[in-house]
């Protein structure tokens, strides 16, 4: 079948256009039904819901469906009621606060090594596969690991710093409100700076090898080829990474749930966007078990407000950046 | 000058070799002390086991249920790529030759899809997903995860089958072949890197959720892995083998997976990141 069809498109390789578009109209409803089926599931199971979700900020009651409409009431709690206005402020910081950890520590290292894996080094296949390995394995399961090496009881993290003479670090990092937010956060750099890794990586091989080399013969040191030439030229990728970082950070869930409950323990010093989401329209709040669809829905709208915020920023930089250059 | 070089070489191999350990270390600690008894695991956490045994791995599959847990992600994350494959290959197609303003339209708006994560919908998705009567079913998780990978699927085959030389495809066309014999004899074949690649990125999202799971299964015989091991990890608080164990069951599958093909596993997970 394919051997004919190419021997006869050799014999016929140009046809006119008419004939094209008569045949693109016959094919118009071969194509609506090939799109029908995934067009079908995602609006069912994506737009819908997101949309849904919108409707269903606007309503309150108990259970499932919610059937008192209050309009914008919700929201007015979250900004004016003392206790719900405390709870999303105080997630909001502690978003910020992973999002900034997430960009000075996570992104910051992995441009660090895939500057260093351009390097044409040995071992760089063994490198870049250890990196990435993180990424591949579940978030939770790397929060429970962590959990157990952290922990002052067993303690292998303890017993190391011990051995080496540090002994005196040691401290109960995930029990302790002052630390236990940024110990998470860099629990999560570790697994996920692979990405930023090889997104920077791809985008620096794309250099070409003449330009690095040119401005080396003009003596050009190490570090200022990477100021003045590498890093503007891969800047859109430092856009990216940096926009799917902000959506990745204020959607996370699972490495607090694994480490810190859906509580945000200690003293909800951990809690972030996604766990008060999940815990106030979710699992429902421990004390009290009482879950609040309406409400989680609002806390829902307010993450997808902040995330147009953040890709909005992110495509005026990029616009903007476009014209330095 | 010179000197910076070369120090700056070896500075290289010294931070790469260090975070490398720094990756490593964990993963060493789970794996070998999950064969170790709870007095050896605290005694000398580092060491190679000397009280070899398989008792944690033993009570992980046989009290655990983990071979059900295994059983029922294999099923989840299987039908969802097969599908998200196939639907999206078609759609793909059609968009990739369909030049209108409406294809345009719902290109965009499939696009849209990978800019907002699908949690945010959670709570209509649990409205629909019990109308359905699919909650506490595997079935009720294979359309989120289907709808959740049909923008990427959309993305990387439809702009490979625009790469495609336009006339192969013309051609067949006015010598009278169906859309459908285009899509199934020419296309597919051709398009396979383009299907692996979309297979990779969602394979580890599928097989590593958590968050739908936890919310929509409560079944015991129905949970997959990483609910299986939040079930495990709770039930064994204080009997460090058995946590070890199964925390290692749940991981070394996707190591020696990742290890196998590691270049694909890194460019399927970073391809939809940089074209989009």
């Amino acid at each position: 079948m394919e051997t004919q069809l190419e021997t006869r498109q050799g014999a016929n390789p140009t046809h006119s256009d008419g004939q094209l578009s008569k045949l693109d109209n016959k094919n118009r409803l071969t194509w609506v039904l090939f799109l029908l089926p995934a067009l079908a599931i995602y609006i069912l199971f994506m737009a819908v819901p997101l949309l849904g979700s919108i409707r269903l900020s606007l309503f309150t009651g108990e259970g499932i469906v919610p059937e008192t409409f209050v309009g914008l009431e919700n929201f007015s709690k979250l900004i004016y009621d003392p206790i719900w206005s405390e709870k999303l402020s105080n997630a909001l910081k502690n978003t910020t606060i992973l999002f900034l950890i997430h960009m000075g520590v996570q992104n910051t290292l992995g441009l660090l090594f895939a500057v260093l894996l351009t390097k044409k080094i040995r071992g760089f296949i063994f490198f870049r596969t250890i990196i990435f390995l993180p990424a591949t394995l579940s978030v939770l399961v790397i929060g429970f690991l962590w959990k157990l090496i952290l922990n002052p009881q067993w303690g292998a993290v303890p017993f190391l710093l011990d051995k080496i003479g540090l002994g005196d670090l040691i401290h109960p990092w995930l029990g302790d409100p002052k630390y236990a937010l940024i110990v998470i956060s860099l629990i999560s750099c570790w697994q996920w700076v692979g990405l930023p890794t090889m997104m920077y990586l791809a985008a620096l091989m794309g250099i070409p090898d003449d330009l690095i080399e040119a401005s080396k013969v003009d003596g050009a040191s190490a570090s200022q080829t990477f100021w003045h030439i590498q890093l503007p030229l891969i800047s859109p990728i430092v856009g990216i990474v940096s926009v799917l970082t902000f959506i990745g950070n204020f959607s996370a869930f699972d490495i607090i749930y694994a480490i810190a409950s859906a509580r945000g323990d200690p003293a909800g010093s951990t809690d972030i966007m996604g766990s008060l989401f999940y815990r106030t329209g979710i699992g429902g709040e421990v004390l009290s078990g009482h879950m609040d669809a309406g409400m989680g829905a609002a806390i829902a709208v307010v993450i997808f407000f902040v995330l147009l915020l953040g890709v909005a920023a992110w495509l005026f930089f990029s616009r903007k950046q476009q014209y330095d250059f | 000058m010179k000197y910076k070089i070369k120090l700056s070489n070896l500075g290289s191999y010294l931070i790469l070799t260090t975070w490398s350990l720094i990756v490593l270390f964990p993963l060493y600690t789970m794996i070998v002390n999950s064969f170790k008894d709870q007095r050896e695991i605290f005694r000398s956490p580092f060491s190679l086991p000397s009280s070899f045994t398989l008792e944690g791995y033993q009570n992980a599959i046989s009290a655990g249920r983990f071979d059900l847990f295994f059983r029922n992600s294999i099923i989840v994350t299987v039908s969802s790529l097969v599908l998200i494959l196939l639907l999206g290959s078609l759609a793909a197609y059609a968009l990739a030759r369909w030049k209108s303003k409406f294809s345009n339209f719902v290109y965009f708006f499939f696009i849209l899809g990978l800019l907002i994560p699908i949690r945010l919908g959670t709570l209509s998705i649990i409205q629909i997903i019990i109308s359905l009567k699919l909650n506490n079913s595997l079935l009720g998780l294979i359309p989120i995860y289907v709808a959740m990978g049909i923008p990427i699927a959309i993305l990387v085959i439809t702009a490979f089958i625009r790469s495609l030389p336009k006339d192969l495809l013309d051609a067949a066309s006015i010598d009278g072949a169906s859309e459908w014999q285009i899509y199934r004899s020419i296309v597919m074949p051709l398009v396979r890197p383009a299907l692996s690649t979309v297979a990779i990125f969602n394979l580890i999202p599928i097989w590593n959720d958590f968050w739908f799971p936890l919310i929509l299964i409560r079944q015991e015989s129905n949970r997959t892995v990483p609910l299986g091991v939040t079930l495990l990890f709770g039930q064994y608080q204080t009997n460090w083998t058995n946590i070890l164990s199964a925390l290692s069951l749940a991981t070394i599958p996707i190591i020696l997976l990742y290890l196998l093909m590691a270049s694909q596993f890194i460019k399927g997970l970073t391809a939809g990141a940089i074209k989009g």
